[in-house]
């Protein structure tokens, strides 16, 4: 896509704002399963979004690739496609490609082209995940009318501009099964005539889904910007994204204390816990000064075997969490949860800046004794 | 002045005269829901049961002006529940969201679960109990004025900011199966008002311009009140004595009179 | 006590030649800056009290009294005005928040003065307002996307309000000004057949009368939002934010929380009222559609609901978002915009002015297409009849008068508000001084005021040879810019004279 930043701004806003409904839900056992009640739960969440945007992300949805890195790309011209094959196949092999099965129903606009590839890199001596972020971004700022909004073995995302369930319907998410499933209802304050800006955000294998607007926008983003990231699409979840690789994928902090850098405890907390923890927070607090997200935030951010769902530190926007056996849902609202599983267990709405973590064959981890 | 507008529809019908009627809310959208429930009550029903609720909002908000109607809620009401009520009793099966009795004049919610963020938040009277936890700014900027005066009472546990900017009312929470509470910054820039908290609270956990204040003999009388009440409406085999509790007050009327030139 | 290093803003000159000993100027001042001296006979005035409010010298009968800027200056600076000198004195002896009133008075651009009309000639007749018909009435409010023939009664969904010249007055709270003030800004109202908002102090039982006339706020204290109060209404304004202290919260002193305010407000007696900086209940922009639907929701649907922002940076994008969250009116607020009490700081340095703010706002909506979805209100130190035109132009359906109806009642801008003492009885709730508003006269005021804008409005709109005010709304070619540099010109979409 050539001039990304126009593509999703057209106003020359400083900052792209949209607030909105999130759920999560992460089956720990690892068990694929569909995602109706996803649909069914961020759809109950109309009011909080306005059909300017929507969309899904899905993990575990292309058991048959699950080795080969899936691309879903938009197409607003053939010429984009052709150029884009053309620059895929170069750097890898191209073992599966076909157009992303669709179901228009009369509810949306027009829709771009929807394409998708399996790919496997050639020759690649060096990190695989650079490669694939770094050719992705090739795609995205130098080809004109495509766009890569997912590039990750095994998931996918979904999204586009319309309602959560007509978005699920065109997309014919019933026939995925996924471990975990995120969802989004978006509520932009412009007009958003581009598929490309819906949510989920993704970047590699990370997808994030956020509601609220972060003030320190201009601080984080100059601060992503100095480790490489470009943040073309000027959105507060766009930074959460780099944020998150940065310090988890690059950095290599475990996820729990990446989103403690992001909603750090106040100093007044800091200095009376014990000599030791003290002084990593310090150190993490003053390191990454431009990484903290202020501003009200909920975020439910996942990857391969991960969800975590973060607040801000004061709570200024909602998260509620609910677990059934051996499923994990984080939401907006509670009403959907209820709606949608009869067997919850514990529902609850974490402390500010606490994540609730679920991984893999480990279950729930949610540090506030 | 002239104001054009039309009233919204009623969409239902239902049999005058009668003072009970029972609607399911499934696949309503809050603006119908209300529109049914207004309805009825204009027929003349004075107990009203909704079924299959899920997250429609401002459920008691329409009836302002009608006479006080009794509605009870199976299902999880959404956001702003009896929002702006002046004065009916709504009850809730099971657990609420963000906004219980936001700006409420009048009337009693009560809530058979944990509701979320900010209930109670600017009332001026009226009641709301709930059964266990609630969220963040619990009674924010609650008000009183003469003898009207708004009342939260609370069987589990706070999260922070419990009463921020509180300038009347009383807040009760009783702790119910917790050993000790976690809330951080009780009563923040509180002007008015008491919170009582059962259990022990550390200075460290009040906000600015809270403090905590002795018990008064008006106050274990208010206090025993509040437990008797929660007690008929929940039941609960713990024994509940006044004197466990710690009451917060504010420092003085102007908490910030001096931060100002 | 450390006497003060401040040097007093004001020097007081009596002609004694003239002072008959009248003592009215001891009793009007409310800030005691005279008194008289028996034994000899003289008025003493201590001139360090002084606010410059002329009233005293405009009551003096014999025309004694010269209030004027004190001659006695530090050395000359640019940069270090007197100004910038006494503020942080101040600071150093009370380590405070320095408070002040009225509107930002910095040399901020007034782009209005920048900005000139056209008039008709030659190619199109100009219409004379006093033989021809001439049409300023508007209606407030979200319009349908179309008429549908069949059915044009029903199709008008939400609710509109008819004003019968695009002034309306702006919100101006009972406690930030007196009752006497208020009820003469409501009598002004109904009888021009316009608004006047109650602020965010709850409107007192006795106005609501004027309930036809108030746009009543829901504003982040919640001070006073009854039921009745609700309904008893023209509109509903949710304030965010004000055009003089945008993103920090409102502070009425304990002073001025009298027996009276505290029943309105329903806040205990002698308590800062506290306005919290945001509503606790809007974080985000669904949490504003919430509000604002539950306000619906209260009333039956059968008032507009108005959004009030200050004008800052995102402006557009804001107003895009209120529109889409249901508002019927989105009103903004400028940077001139007076208050009755802010932190200077943030009066004097935060936001953008209206015009600015105005032009973008309708361009934004017109450019996402939702400019019929909402009206829009612009307010923030409009100043004469003139800026009102030329906000039409720029796109605004209707302009809050705040400052100007305090000036018209009496009021000369000395910036104490914030003490509680007005010694024109305005922007006060002491008794004593309250009373020297007297409603049948400051109404009458205010409606000459209305009156003689509305006149001056009809010339102008004749003038380009319009006889509608809807045929100016947005009209910017009926605009052209002076000394503006093209940035400017690109964001009020206004071509340069000549061009």
């Amino acid at each position: 896509m050539l001039d990304l930043e126009a593509m999703n701004n057209p106003f020359g806003d400083s900052k792209v704002v949209s607030n909105c409904s999130i759920f999560g839900m992460m089956e720990m056992s690892g068990q694929p399963v569909e995602g109706g009640s996803v649909v069914e739960a961020i759809s109950n969440m109309k009011e909080r979004s306005n059909g300017l945007g929507a969309g899904f992300a899905v993990y575990g949805c292309y058991p048959e690739h699950q080795d080969d890195y899936a691309l879903h790309v938009m197409y607003d011209s053939e010429e984009g496609k052709e150029l884009t094959e053309s620059r895929l196949s170069q750097t890898f092999e191209i073992v599966g490609k076909g157009e992303i099965p669709t179901e228009p129903n009369g509810t949306m606009g027009p829709a771009p082209l929807l394409w998708r590839y399996f790919l496997v890199p050639r020759n690649c001596t060096t990190d695989e995940s650079a490669l694939v972020a770094d050719e992705v971004s090739r795609i995205n700022d130098g080809i004109k009318d495509a766009f890569v909004f997912s590039a990750a073995k095994n998931m996918g995302v979904f999204k586009g501009i319309g309602y959560p369930r007509d978005l699920a319907e065109f997309y014919r998410l019933r026939e995925y099964r996924g471990y975990i499933w995120l969802a989004h209802g978006r509520f932009p304050t412009n007009t958003m005539a581009w598929w490309g800006g819906a949510h989920p955000f993704s970047m590699l294998d990370w997808t994030v889904v956020h509601n609220g607007e972060i003030s320190s926008y201009g601080t984080n983003r100059r601060f992503v910007e100095t480790y490489g990231y470009r943040c073309s699409f000027l959105t507060d979840t766009e930074v959460v994204a780099y944020a998150i690789d940065l310090l988890v994928r690059v950095h290599g902090l475990p996820l729990e204390l990446a989103a403690q850098v992001l909603a750090p405890p106040l100093w007044d907390q800091i200095d009376v816990m014990d000599p030791g923890r003290a002084a990593l927070y310090r150190s993490l607090r003053s390191t990454y000064a431009g990484l903290l997200l202020n501003g009200p935030f909920s975020v439910i951010v996942a990857r391969e075997g991960e969800m975590v769902g973060l607040t801000d530190r004061i709570r200024l926007r909602p998260l509620t969490a609910g677990i059934a056996g051996d499923r994990l849902y984080l939401s907006s609202e509670e009403a959907p949860l209820r709606l949608v599983d009869d067997d919850l267990t514990r529902v609850w709405s974490p402390q500010g800046g606490v994540p609730i973590v679920g991984r893999l064959g480990e279950g729930v981890s949610y540090d506030y004794p | 002045m002239m104001s054009l507008c039309t009233a919204s529809k009623d969409l239902t019908s239902i049999d005058s005269g009668v003072s009970f009627v029972e609607i399911d809310a499934s696949g309503l959208e809050f603006r119908d829901l209300n529109n049914r429930i207004a309805s009825a009550a204009r027929s003349g029903a004075r107990h009203i049961r909704l079924t299959r609720v899920y997250g429609q909002r401002y459920i008691g908000t329409r009836l302002n002006g009608l006479p006080p109607v009794t509605i009870e809620i199976e299902g999880v009401p959404g956001n702003d529940l009896g929002s702006f009520m002046d004065g009916h009793i709504l009850i809730v099966h099971g657990n609420a969201q963000d906004g219980v009795g936001n700006t409420m004049y009048e009337g009693e919610i009560i809530v058979e679960g944990r509701c979320g963020d900010i209930p109670g938040m600017s009332a001026m009277g009226g009641s709301i109990f709930v059964r266990d936890d609630v969220g963040y700014r619990a009674a924010l900027h609650m008000k009183q004025h003469g003898r009207k005066f708004p009342n939260l009472t609370v069987g589990g546990t706070a999260q922070d900011f419990l009463g921020e900017y509180m300038a009347g009312g009383r807040v009760t929470v009783l702790g119910l199966g917790y050993e000790r509470h976690r809330m951080s910054f009780i009563g923040t820039g509180m002007h008015g008002g008491i919170i009582y908290i059962r259990g022990r609270i550390e200075e460290e956990q009040l906000g600015e311009g809270a403090q905590i204040k002795e018990l008064k003999r008006s106050d274990l009388h208010f206090l025993s009140t509040q437990v008797e009440r929660y007690r008929r409406l929940f039941g609960t085999c713990d024994e509940i004595g006044p004197k466990e509790f710690t009451k917060i007050g504010p420092t003085g009327t102007r908490p910030y009179s001096r931060l100002y030139s | 006590m450390l006497r003060t290093q401040l040097l007093p803003d004001f020097s007081i000159e009596r002609d004694d030649s003239r002072c008959i000993r009248c003592q009215v100027c001891v009793r009007q001042c409310g800030f005691d800056v005279h008194r008289y001296d028996e034994d000899r006979d003289i008025i003493l005035s201590d001139e360090s009290k002084c606010a410059g409010c002329q009233r005293c010298a405009v009551l003096c009968p014999t025309s004694a009294l010269t209030i004027s800027p004190n001659r006695s200056s530090y050395a000359a600076n640019s940069n270090w005005t007197r100004e910038r000198i006494s503020d942080l004195k101040r600071q150093a002896e009370s380590g405070g928040v320095l408070l002040t009133g009225c509107g930002n008075d910095k040399g901020y651009p007034v782009y209005w003065d920048h900005l000139v009309l056209n008039a008709s000639q030659v190619t199109n007749p100009s219409i004379d307002p006093l033989r021809e018909p001439m049409e300023l009435r508007t209606y407030l409010g979200r319009k349908p996307r179309k008429v549908e023939i069949a059915n044009a009664e029903e199709c008008q969904r939400d609710p509109l309000i008819k004003i019968e010249t695009p002034l309306v007055f702006s919100a101006l709270s009972y406690g930030a000004i007196s009752a006497q003030a208020q009820e003469s800004l409501a009598r002004a109202a109904k009888q021009c057949g316009t608004l006047f908002n109650s602020g965010e102090g709850g409107l007192p039982r006795r106005l609501r009368k004027f309930k036809d006339n108030v746009i009543v706020q829901c504003a982040s204290g919640r001070f006073g939002v009854e039921p009745e109060y609700l309904s008893n209404s023209a509109m509903i304004e949710i304030k965010i934010g004000q055009g003089a202290k945008p993103g920090i919260g409102g502070h009425l002193p304990g002073e001025k929380v009298s027996k009276k305010i505290s029943s309105t407000r329903k806040i205990p007696l002698g308590t800062d009222a506290l306005s919290p900086a945001p509503q606790h209940d809007i974080y985000s922009i669904e949490d504003l559609r919430t509000l604002i639907f539950a306000l619906k929701e209260a009333t039956n649907y059968e008032k507009p609901i108005s959004v009030k922002i200050a004008a800052v940076h995102n402006a557009p994008a804001i107003a895009s978002g209120i529109v889409r969250a249901g508002a019927d009116v989105v009103a903004i607020d400028g940077l001139r915009g007076g208050t009755g009490a802010a932190p200077k700081a943030i009066r004097d340095n935060v936001g953008i002015p209206i015009e600015m703010a105005l032009a973008s706002v309708d361009k934004r909506l017109r450019d996402e297409r939702i400019r019929n979805e909402c009206s829009i209100m612009a307010a923030g130190g409009f100043r004469c009849s003139a800026d009102v035109v030329k906000a039409i132009a720029l796109g605004a359906d209707a302009v809050y008068l705040g400052t100007a109806a305090l000036v018209a009642m009496g009021c000369t801008l000395c910036q104490k508000c914030y003490t509680g003492i007005c010694n024109w009885g305005i922007c006060t709730t002491d008794p004593y001084l309250s009373k020297r508003v007297n409603p049948d006269v400051a109404s009458q005021r205010l409606i000459s005021l209305l009156q003689a804008w509305s006149l001056e409005i009809k010339e102008m709109l004749g003038g380009m040879g319009i006889n509608a005010v809807e045929s100016l709304r947005g009209n910017r070619d009926q605009l052209r810019a002076v000394r503006l540099s093209d940035w400017e010109l690109d964001v009020l979409g206004v071509r340069g004279a000549g061009r």
